[in-house]
Order: structure tokens, then sequence, then C-alpha cells
């Protein structure tokens, strides 16, 4: 990548914590609101479960390709549950963040480029940070394989809670794979286009989507179909309780997956059709 | 968006405020209530301040309010402070011997969101409106119960 685009890119990726506008979010709330509730009618369970002060970190699975529709409803729910002065954070692509227009709502919103660092500081701050540890490979997965929780064995979200000495809780949500059919992530294209290196990029994604039809990329997102979003908080995990005070990461990655699989094998079954719910 | 809905209840204006003035029994007969929380040392009166959060569509709804109005045995009424913008009233009259009239009175206004904001509001009536009515059908009975719990004391 050439010089000034990297820094061009690097400092819209610089996100600030304070970048976060309570206003903007309580003024977006009833655009969320009306969504959420006639056209997904979504429903959010059991958010009690998020420590009522205090860092935390929200594991959740990722769905919906770019078009990540459970996380607003998730952030809506947040902010009217605890309301928008409480400071939440969630970690998005480099490239969601960069976009010119998108990148500086979310900012607004509280979403910081993903980082190990950002994070950290985040949780530091004393906010709640919702992390999707399966990134782009979990989110474009096909749509069959939508009640699957996939993190590739990505595990740095263990370290992360560890480093930050704060509790797990695991965001599992349904319904988001269902907004397109999703048919291929195209890693092997990804790769054949060198797009790991370009752009951080594992995937690129082949879905029949409205408007497109035919979306390879999905760069400029898609219109969702009307499919129901159900998300469930589960109760939060405090890893040196559960796991003593040196716990092992590949015990507490089982657990934490096994955990969301199952509240995810739930959620499906009580789902009689596609997109209706 | 105002909106006022009341019921008649075969129970005196004094046991309607009894009922009314125990921050306990809010969870059992307001519909779609989730969370009802003393917030401060203030049980209930005049600047008794609560955290709720009542279910409305996709998500759940309120914030810390506070009581400013405490006319015993009259009216019950709070302001929010921090959440959606909202004022409430439960107004107690009685209507013959014995009964009284129960009015219960929402008021909210959705801040910013041009468009979609008013559109919210609008469309978050029928869902509110209903849940006033679910909450004093509930109301009704359980005063009607306590009335009659009340009487069947007293006789012995």
């Amino acid at each position: 990548m050439p010089g000034f685009l990297r820094r061009r890119l690097s400092s819209r990726l610089d996100a600030r914590l304070e970048d976060r506008d309570p206003d903007f979010i309580r003024e977006a709330l009833p655009l969320l609101w009306l969504l959420s509730t006639f056209y997904f009618r979504a429903e959010v369970r059991d958010l009690g479960n998020v420590p009522a002060d205090g860092p935390a970190l929200l594991v959740g699975n990722h769905s919906g390709g770019n078009m990540i529709v459970d996380t607003f409803i998730f952030s809506l729910a947040f902010s009217t549950h605890f309301g928008v002065e409480r400071p939440f954070h969630q970690l998005a692509h480099n490239l969601a963040i960069a976009w010119p227009l998108a990148g500086g709502m979310l900012r607004k919103s509280g979403t910081l480029s993903a980082s190990h660092e950002h994070a950290e500081a985040a949780l530091a701050a004393g906010a709640p940070v919702l992390v999707y540890p399966g990134g782009d490979w979990e989110t474009h997965r096909p749509s069959w394989e939508g009640n699957r929780v996939e993190f590739a064995g990505r595990k740095g979200f263990v370290q992360l809670a560890l480093d930050a000495g704060v509790p797990i809780v695991p965001v599992v949500s349904i319904g988001g794979q269902e907004t397109a059919l999703f048919l291929s992530r195209g890693a092997g294209l990804a790769q054949a286009l060198r797009l790991d290196r370009l752009a951080r990029l594992k995937v690129l994604p082949i879905s029949l989507a409205l408007p497109w039809g035919l979306n390879v990329g999905d760069f400029a997102g898609h219109f969702p179909l009307p499919a129901k979003i159900t998300i469930e908080v589960l109760p939060p995990i405090d890893l040196e309780r559960e796991f003593g005070p040196n716990p092992d990461v590949d015990e507490v990655y089982q657990r934490v997956t096994a955990q969301m699989q199952d509240a995810l094998d739930g959620l499906a079954a009580e789902r009689r059709f596609p997109v209706i719910g | 968006m105002r909106i006022n809905e009341s019921t008649l209840v075969a129970a005196p204006t004094e046991t309607a405020w009894r009922y009314l003035a125990d921050p306990e029994n809010y969870l059992r007969f307001l519909s779609g209530i989730t969370h009802w929380e003393v917030v401060g040392d203030r049980p209930n009166g005049l600047g008794a301040r609560y955290r709720i959060l009542v279910r409305v569509g996709a998500a759940e709804v309120g914030g810390l309010i506070e009581m400013v109005e405490w006319s015993e045995p009259f009216d019950i009424a709070w302001h929010s402070v921090t959440g959606v913008d909202h004022r409430g009233r439960f107004r107690i009259r009685e209507e013959g011997p014995g009964r009284s009239r129960i009015e219960y009175r929402f008021a909210y206004g959705v801040v910013g969101g041009g468009i979609a904001g008013i559109l919210a509001e609008v469309a978050a009536v029928l869902a509110v409106r209903g849940q006033m009515r679910r909450s004093l059908r509930q109301l009704k009975r359980q005063l009607e119960q306590e009335q009659r719990r009340l009487e069947v004391e007293r006789a012995r």
C-alpha cells in the first residue's frame, strides 16, 4: 500500500474513546427502535446479565455480512437499558471505521477499530466492550451455517479479559444470517487477490442480496431482509473464580464457545421458519 | 404524546392510596415492567427516586424517575431524570361510597431523531396505551382483592 494512503488510513483508524457522543446515540435511538421493533421484530433477552456497572468483555457471534443488524439492535437495547450516559464500545473491522460517512457515525456510536490496545483502553476506562472474535470469517459464513458459532480459533478475547481482569459476558444472536442468502466466504478468492495482506480481509464473500442480486464482497452493504433477530445475553463468566488464578486460555475458549453454541442451539430450536422466525 | 386511561375500583381511596404508595407493589401490577428499584434512602414520598425499565417494542425503556408530587390520598406524580423523557401520574378520586376512580396519565416525548423521532413517538402509542390498560386491569383486580381481605379481617 502506498505510504500516503497508509498514513491517511491509519489517521482514520486512530479511534479515541472520547469520540463517542451520547447525544448522537440518543438521537439515533428512535430510528433504531422503529427498525428493530417493526422491521426485525427484535427481542433482546437477559440484558440484566451485563454487570450493572464497571467494565466487562461482551463476546458475540457475528452475523449478517457487512450489514450487522444484530449489533445495532444490541446497541439500542444496551443504550435504553443502561442509558446512553453509560460508556459502551464495540470493536469493528478497520474498513468499516475508515469508511468516510459511516465511519464517522460509527465512531460517534462508540465503535473502535478492532485492536487489543483499543479494547484494553476502553476496559481500563471502565466501559463494557463488545467484541466479535469470529469477525469477517464468521459474519460471512453461508446462511445454512447460520446457527453455528465460528470463532475460527481466535482466542485473543480470552487473553484480553485476563489482562484486563474483567468478566466475559457471552452475547448470542440469531437471524442475522437470514438477512441475505450468503453463499460462500470466498476465502480462496480473497487469498488469490492478496486481500489479506492489503486490507486484513480473509474473505471475499459471495451472496444473493438486495438490491444487487449477486453480491460479491458486500463492500457497499446490502438491503437486509426483515429477518427476526433474537439476542440472548448469558450470565457473566468470572475467569479467576471459575478457572483458578491462572486460567488456561484454550479451556476458557472451549467453555465460552460451547456455552454460546448451546444457547444458539436453543434459539435455533425456537425458530420455525427462516426470516419469519 | 399524552395518554390517559382510567378504571373504576370497588375500594375506597384510602385502600388505593395505601397500595400505590408502596413501591413494592409496582412490580405486581405495572404491565411490561422489567425492573423497579428504589434508588437512595427514601423508599417513597416526595423526592423518592426509582430506576425503572419497561419493555416497549424491541427495547426496555426507562431510567431514573423522581416523585414530584405526593398528595395523600389523591395524587402521585413523577418525572424522568434520565432516560426517555416522560412524566406520569396516578390520580385517585372518590366515586361514590367505597368506590374510587383511578386515572393513569402518562406523557412522553422522544428527543431529537427528526422524522424518525416523530414516527417512533406515534408508533409507541399503541404499545404504551395497551400496557397502561393492562396495568389498570391488574391494579383493579389487586385492589378489590385487597379490599375483600380487609373486610374479612374487619368482620372477624
